[in-house]
């Protein structure tokens, strides 16, 4: 295959003096990416804070024995703290990402500086607008806003300066890419952390677009340019923008779980073709998962709601089962590889667990997975989400997902970008090291709460389950209340977590020891090779272990599916 | 590694135990894609999303009609409703009320219309723990069989303003 191309020696885009040798790796770093990697993952931080903020009002709220805002203001603080943390948090951290897989892993600089300022600069302005008509009683709409609730202009047009610019960023990534290969600054194909950005890269131009196809008209009708929008229309469109983005985290996070495993233990994927594979059917298998919002809408009927729901989505379930083989399965064989090799799990109990990149990531590998992703087929199953939709079962689904999922790796991976890309070092490391876990367990807590409350009908997005002034006495058994409770008190220790990271990242950030011109300091020292380890002579790489982790996954995955088909046979009769 | 360009002849069919896996899961997911259509045809609980366009004032003079035409009582000054089995009956959702109270039997089957007056409302049967969406201008038809006798409460569990947590309705279903 070697062309005349191919046989060129490969060296890098980077004009004189914008590049560096990263003193840890000694990949090519472009420093207009790194400075733009800096500042959005700054802006993330403070969106996560003001999020972490809300999100302890809001679970005081909901814990009915403190029950702590009004009503007004827990709508208002709902609100602010689904988009600071939806939107802001994890958008900001996604563009960084890009930046990074675009130009260190390609060996090239970034397309465009100035399309970065305008990227990082609109979606800035449109945060800081969204956030100031939330807090000024403008837009008591909630994350969704769905039509004919009205909102002020401001806030549609907000959200649409924000679209608008991390659509340019995304485009900035894919313009990295393209140049890189026209320049030839690598050999091959790219890396599969690259591939999956690129995943990532290319559900986020659909999401964004459709978020401009249902905010445009909204944003003229709040205006009164246009005179109805129609409210099925606009679920069908918004959540194309709003489930399709969680795609987009879905393949962020997937990528930076490789991405850990390869910094944290050496990792190497079995079988790129399989993970690549996994990265296409995202891409091309959830478009319509939007579906599995509208199950029990009126405006669309059954046939389209089962076949958007299997079609799109099981494919793209398929594909995270696939990695949530492939990931542990790299660890293992990584693990085993340097001598781990006694019993079923000795690879496992010898991994690097005091590294919090390491254990930020397999937390987040196993509550996306077993928390996550279980509960989220089985509630965006079309029947079984008539007992589902709306509660709190749904809140404590997405909890572990894009929050011990996505936002527990965003985390994991910061431990490595601070003295990677900042150069600077973190202060008090035991307590970095205890983060993730009070960050998942707490989590982790509050999402098992919030799913049994759902299931004891407990609504999502209410202020009181007491429903006071209402015409009828309505109420919950003395269960519903223990579980808000033990939501209450997982939120605040996640909360806990949460704050520990702000803490601990802005410490480093702005006053941490520069370490430029150095190696990082390690997370974790390398254990010796065990006496009794034995050498693998043969050519496949073995996983027993992590087999069986998948089959005891997937028991637990059909146990829940089918009780809770057997809950759903036992409600009324309905069609 | 993850972070390195692959090393030509990557593309390869996957072996082993991770192979088993691909299978397994595809198997899984094959099963959970047929269970849906099955349900639709053999199970007895389904969201069909019958559904009709319809202007708020004709939903409006609809419940008005039904209510006029159906009484059979009050409570707390809100009219108490019977459906005619295998009868049509018209609910309302509104801020911040659901209206009227509707009045079944058990084991009978209903066509119950429900629509909203102004912002989008859900529609949620407890303690059976049922829910719908409710829409402006969509008028959402369930053909309904109670299985279960008693008082039943409606509470909304879509955001609809300030009031959104008084909002509450019943159902009676007698033996
Ligand atoms: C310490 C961490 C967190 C805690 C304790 C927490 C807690 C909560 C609570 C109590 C609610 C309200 C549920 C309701 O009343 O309906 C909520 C809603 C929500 N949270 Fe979080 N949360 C946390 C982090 C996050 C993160 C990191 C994200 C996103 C990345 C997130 C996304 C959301 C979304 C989208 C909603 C729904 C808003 C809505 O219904 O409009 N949360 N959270
Ligand atoms: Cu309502």
């Amino acid at each position: 295959m070697a062309s005349a191309v191919d046989s060129l020696p490969i060296v890098g885009n980077h004009p004189q003096a914008e590049v560096r040798s990263c003193d840890t790796t000694s990949l090519p770093v472009c420093l207009t990416a790194q400075q733009f990697i800096r500042w959005h993952a700054v802006v993330a931080v403070v969106f996560l804070l003001i999020g972490g903020i809300g999100a302890l009002l809001l679970a005081l709220t909901r814990w009915p024995a403190v029950h702590l805002l009004d009503a007004e203001w827990y709508y208002r603080i709902l609100t602010l703290h689904g988009l600071n943390m939806l939107i802001f948090w994890i958008l900001s951290f996604e563009i960084a990402v890009l930046y990074f897989a675009g130009t260190v892993l390609l060996n090239t600089r970034l397309a465009s500086k100035w399309a970065a300022y305008v990227c990082f600069g609109m979606m800035l302005v449109g945060s800081v607008m969204v956030d100031i008509t939330i807090m000024g009683g403008k837009a008591d709409v909630l994350m969704t806003s769905y039509v004919p609730l009205m909102a002020t202009p401001w806030f549609y047009l907000g959200i649409i300066i924000l679209a608008v610019g991390a659509l340019i960023g995304v485009f900035n990534f894919l313009a990295t890419i393209y140049i890189a290969k026209r320049d030839h600054t690598y050999e091959g194909s790219v890396p599969l952390v690259v591939f999956g950005a690129t995943a990532a890269a290319i559900i986020a131009v659909g999401t964004l677009l459709h978020g401009a196809v249902v905010m445009i008209p909204t944003w003229l009708w709040s205006m009164g340019v246009i005179s109805e929008i129609d409210p099925s229309w606009y679920r069908i469109t918004w959540w194309g923008l709003g489930h399709m983005s969680q795609q987009v985290n879905v393949c962020a996070m997937v990528s930076i779980w490789y991405l850990l495993g390869t910094l944290t233990v050496g990792a190497k994927p079995l079988n790129q073709a399989v993970c690549r594979g996994a990265f296409v059917l995202y891409i091309l298998f959830i478009n319509l998962a939007s579906a599995h919002h509208l199950l029990v809408d009126p405006g669309v009927g059954a046939g389209w709601k089962i076949w958007n729901t299997s079609y799109a989505m099981y494919l793209a379930v398929l594909a995270s089962m696939i990695h949530g083989f492939t990931v542990p399965a790299s660890i293992e064989v990584a693990m085993r590889g340097k001598g781990f090799t006694r019993g079923m799990f000795g690879w496992l109990a010898a991994a690097p667990w005091s590294n919090p990149g390491f254990s930020g990531f397999f937390l987040s590998l196993i509550i996306f997975g077993f928390g996550g992703g279980i509960t989220g087929v089985v509630l965006g199953t079309q029947q079984i989400n008539i007992m589902a939709h709306n509660t709190l079962r749904i809140p404590g689904h997405f909890h572990v997902t894009v929050v011990g999922g996505t936002t527990l790796a965003f985390m994991a991976l910061t431990y490595y970008v601070v003295p990677l890309i900042f150069q600077r070092d973190f202060y008090a490391k035991t307590l970095c090291r205890l983060q993730p876990y009070v960050f998942g367990g707490g989590i982790t807590l509050m999402a098992v709460g919030m799913s049994f409350a759902g299931s004891y009908g407990v609504p999502r997005r209410h202020w009181d389950i007491e429903f006071t002034g209402g015409q009828f006495a309505v109420g919950f058994d003395a269960g519903a209340h223990a579980m808000l409770g033990i939501m209450g008190v997982g939120a605040v220790i996640a909360v806990i977590g949460l704050l520990m990271y702000v803490l601990l990242v802005v410490a480093a950030v702005f006053f941490g020891p520069r370490i430029a011109g150095q190696a990082m300091p390690p997370w974790h020292e390398e254990p010796a090779r065990p006496a009794d380890a034995v050498t693998d002579q043969s050519e496949e790489h073995k996983t027993p272990g992590t087999l069986v982790l998948a089959i005891v996954f997937l028991a637990a995955f059909a146990v829940y599916y089918f009780a809770n088909w057997m809950w759903l046979a036992d409600v009324w009769e309905v069609r | 590694m993850s972070i390195y360009n692959p090393p030509a002849g990557w593309f390869k069919a996957p072996t082993g135990a991770e192979r088993l896996w691909v299978g397994l899961a595809l198997t899984w997911c094959i099963i959970m894609s047929l269970a849906m259509p099955y349900w639709h045809f053999y199970g007895k609980q389904n969201s069909t999303g019958e559904s009709y366009r319809v202007s708020v004032a004709d939903y409006g003079a609809r419940v008005q009609q039904f209510v006029e035409s159906n009484t059979v009582g009050t409570e707390q000054g809100v009219p108490i409703v019977e459906i005619a089995p295998g009868g049509d009956g018209y609910l309302l959702a509104r801020m911040w009320a659901f209206y009227p109270i509707i009045k079944l039997k058990k084991g009978q089957t209903y066509r119950l219309h429900i629509s909203s007056l102004d912002l989008q409302h859900g529609f949620s049967l407890q303690p059976l723990n049922m829910n719908f969406q409710v829409l402006p201008g969509y008028d959402h038809v369930l053909t309904i069989t109670p299985t279960s006798s008693g008082i039943f409460s409606i509470i909304c569990n879509e955001f609809c303003g300030i009031g959104h947590h008084s909002m509450t309705g019943r159902i009676i279903v007698e033996d």
